[in-house]
């Protein structure tokens, strides 16, 4: 985990070097903000991936000489097969649409995306696939 | 939801829970593995890539002749537009991190799936009704956005560009924006904690590094693509006046915007292909990457200085700070300069074998190398005063462009397509299909370059016969009609290989990384078992244990002798390697 947190702490300070010379020298707000904001994605996350690098059990794919049998067991549950993400992205397309033909297609879309977030729920609560 | 075990440490068949899910249409709608999805996003994103590349050819025909009428000036516009914005948004990044990236990576890093499946998922059919929805404002009354590639304010207000093609296009790019940022939440997160044991970091091919990279960068850039465009539908339908100076916003701010979304998204469509293009080498020299580190190192810088250098595409609009960003700009040849010594490493002394993606490899490297020269020299202010917006800048684009998301995603294309489908392609047509590419490509844009010098300016549908721009703009339309065919070669090689396989075996090319490791293409959940994992290339280790990678870099195989000077530098930093070495295949 600290090859992970040291490469975003290094964005983020390089980030924060440029925008502090980026606003000596034009004063300009917009490209400052947006540099301050790509400062913080580096520190922020990197920051938090360091300080737990400290406190969590050393991970089979951190050592360089881990056998296989070290990370041997369960990885992860994965669903395999679901219809949400699908349902949610019509729905999304929908309420985007909106923007462009008025409002009509907004509340399909919004429909069509609370069914997906229920569906995901109780797909993840059975366990089961679709 | 199925449990994910780590695979075994030999073969073994019990672990084999073959999927009985849907199949067809159904599987296409439902399916979370990343290995449909990443072949959802190849098609179609390669559809795309087909469609802007036939707006192209009527560009290109359109520009054969002075003052031709095959296409309107008003149809002119909403071509360049589309096609702009199709091969940037639709094809180029998605076929890169939602096609390879979500087919490659997992395998690479030994998972058995992305991070957030769903999620996964879920991009993909945001990208999908996106592309459906920039691509059908052809179909509207007024035509599809007509505003270029960069909608640059007060163009793209409600008065200048009114209508339902140009907000289509902005709803798409939102769209297309979540799509992106989601990838690369799942990129991320997918080689941070899915790696299979003795995968350290620096042990990851450089596809996964760049992909990761790429992945950290759309995190810092989309995010200021989605807002940018929120402001714009708002100025548009809202009445604000952001972008407007009437309402004393600032056109300006727009540039500001955009471009620092614009200029990480170049590298965004670089940075997978210079991953792409390091695999490949190194597979068909048969030697470790040379420089390891200091590849991953240029990189990340790559990634850091591409997010400071925004404003050299604002140059001429005299707001900007030209010595900052002139000299950022000219800092980011360093590490890319650094990457090309190291993929010249690669290959020195290697035993070289010329396959297809091989061949589309090095034809990257020349044409990248020919279009970052002359990146070069419009990074110099003076020189980008005299060349901006000329057909200068439109030969230097497609140069850096095409070099990397056309060969170095063709060599990607045809490296993997064994992986995806277990099939090979017939060498004959790919390699025809590459020569043909490569004398197009320069018939096409050398031109270019001299009518830019010559003074034509970018994005015009006519040309009168007395500027003498004809016979140039001839021989450019004749090298695209040859990419045409090129590209038409390849999907016939595609169609062959479907009609008649020819099966690939797990390693047809004996190439080095995990994703090789698993039958072509790969089971439900990716892999049966995982070679032991001692250097950056743990398959080759095991199928050629006289030649493993003795501390996980450097000290190339056949001709050891030779490199070793060579690959020195690369050896002697292998911090990651580390001591408890363990030969190739003998930790069974
Ligand atoms: C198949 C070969 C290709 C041909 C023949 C071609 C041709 C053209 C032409 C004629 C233009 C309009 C130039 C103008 O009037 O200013 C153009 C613009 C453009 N092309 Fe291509 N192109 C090709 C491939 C690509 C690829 C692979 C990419 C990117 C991945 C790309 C990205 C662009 C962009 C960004 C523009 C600028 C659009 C704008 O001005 O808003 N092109 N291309």
């Amino acid at each position: 985990m600290k090859v992970e947190g040291t490469v975003l702490l290094v964005i983020g300070v390089f980030m924060g070097a440029v925008c502090a010379i980026y606003w000596f020298l034009s004063n300009e707000t917009s490209g400052t903000m947006m540099l301050l904001g790509a400062t913080l994605l580096g520190f922020v996350p990197g920051a938090y991936y360091l300080w737990w690098s400290r406190r969590m059990k050393p991970r089979p794919e951190d050592n360089p000489s881990a056998s296989r049998a070290d990370g041997a067991g369960v990885v992860a549950a994965f669903p395999s097969t679901s219809v949400w993400p699908f349902v949610l992205g019509v729905g999304a397309a929908l309420v985007g649409l909106a923007l462009v033909f008025g409002l009509w297609t907004a509340p399909i879309g919004f429909v069509l995306g609370f069914a997906a977030l229920l569906g995901v729920i109780r797909e993840s609560r059975r366990g089961g696939a679709v | 939801m199925t449990i994910a075990a780590r695979p075994a440490l030999a073969p073994s068949p019990d672990l084999l829970e073959e999927e009985h899910g849907p199949t067809g249409m159904l599987k296409w709608l439902t399916s979370t593995d990343h290995k449909v999805i990443g072949k959802s996003y190849t098609i179609t994103s390669l559809v795309f890539f087909c469609m802007a590349g036939l707006m192209a050819m009527v560009m290109r025909t359109q520009l054969t002749s002075p003052d031709n009428t095959l296409v309107s000036q008003h149809l002119y516009n909403e071509l360049f537009t589309m096609h702009g914005s199709l091969m940037l948004y639709l094809f180029a990044g998605p076929f890169a991190f939602g096609g390879l990236a979500n087919f490659i990576v997992p395998l690479q890093v030994g998972a058995p799936d992305m991070a957030f499946p769903r999620l996964n998922a879920l991009s993909y059919w945001l990208y999908l009704g996106g592309g459906m929805i920039m691509v059908s404002g052809f179909l509207t009354v007024g035509g599809a956005a007509d505003f270029g590639w960069v909608a640059y304010a007060p163009l793209s207000s409600a008065t200048n560009t009114p209508g339902a093609g140009p907000d289509m296009w902005i709803v798409a790019l939102l769209l297309t924006g979540f799509s992106a940022i989601f990838t690369g939440v799942n990129i991320v997160a997918t080689v941070f904690y899915l790696r299979a044991p003795g995968l350290t970091m620096f042990r990851l091919p450089i596809f996964t590094w760049n992909m990761l990279v790429t992945a950290i960068l759309i995190l810092i850039a989309f995010p200021v693509l989605a807002s940018a465009m929120i402001m714009l539908w708002c100025d548009r339908h809202l009445g604000t006046h952001i972008f407007t100076v009437s309402g004393g916003g600032s056109p300006v701010l727009w540039q500001n915007l955009f471009w620092f979304f614009g200029h990480p998204e170049v590298y965004i469509l670089a940075l997978p292909f210079f991953g792409i293009v390091t695999d490949v080498l190194a597979t068909f020299s048969r030697k470790p990457v040379f420089g390891y580190k200091g590849m991953v190192f240029a990189t990340i810088s790559i990634a850091a200085l591409s997010t400071s250098v925004w404003a050299h595409h604002m140059y001429t609009t005299g707001t900007e700070l030209l010595p900052f960003f002139s000299l950022m700009t000219y800092m980011i040849a360093v590490p890319t300069g650094v990457k090309f010594f190291n993929w010249i490493g690669t290959m020195w002394r290697g035993s070289l074998t010329f396959e297809t993606p091989m061949l589309y490899a090095v034809g990257f490297l020349v044409v990248f190398l020919f279009g970052g020269v002359t990146g070069i020299l419009l990074a110099s202010p003076p020189i980008d005063f005299a060349v901006h917006d000329t057909y200068f800048v439109v030969a230097h684009f497609h140069e850096v462009l095409f070099g990397s998301a056309v060969f170095g995603g063709f060599a990607g294309l045809y490296f993997w397509y064994p992986k995806f489908t277990g099939r090979m392609t017939r060498e004959g047509l790919g390699k025809a299909s590459f020569w043909v590419m490569f004398v197009g490509f320069w018939v096409t844009f050398v031109p270019q370059y001299i009518l830019g010098l010559h003074g034509m300016p970018r994005r015009i549908a006519e040309y009168g016969a007395a500027t003498g721009w004809q016979s140039l703009n001839q021989v450019s339309t004749a090298g695209a009609y040859l990419l045409f065919a090129s590209v038409a070669i390849t999907l016939i090689n595609f169609w062959v290989s479907w009609r008649r396989p020819v099966p690939a075996g797990d390693n047809p090319w004996d190439a080095h990384t995990l994703e090789w490791a698993t039958s072509s293409p790969p089971p439900h959940h990716n892999f049966y078992w995982i070679p032991p994992i001692r250097s950056e290339r743990p398959v080759w280790d095991y199928n050629h244990p006289e030649h493993a990678t003795p501390n996980g870099h450097a000290v190339p195989s056949p001709v050891p002798a030779a490199v070793g000077s060579l690959a020195a530098p690369g050896s002697s930093d292998g911090g990651a390697g580390g001591s408890g070495h363990v030969g190739g295949g003998t930790a069974q």
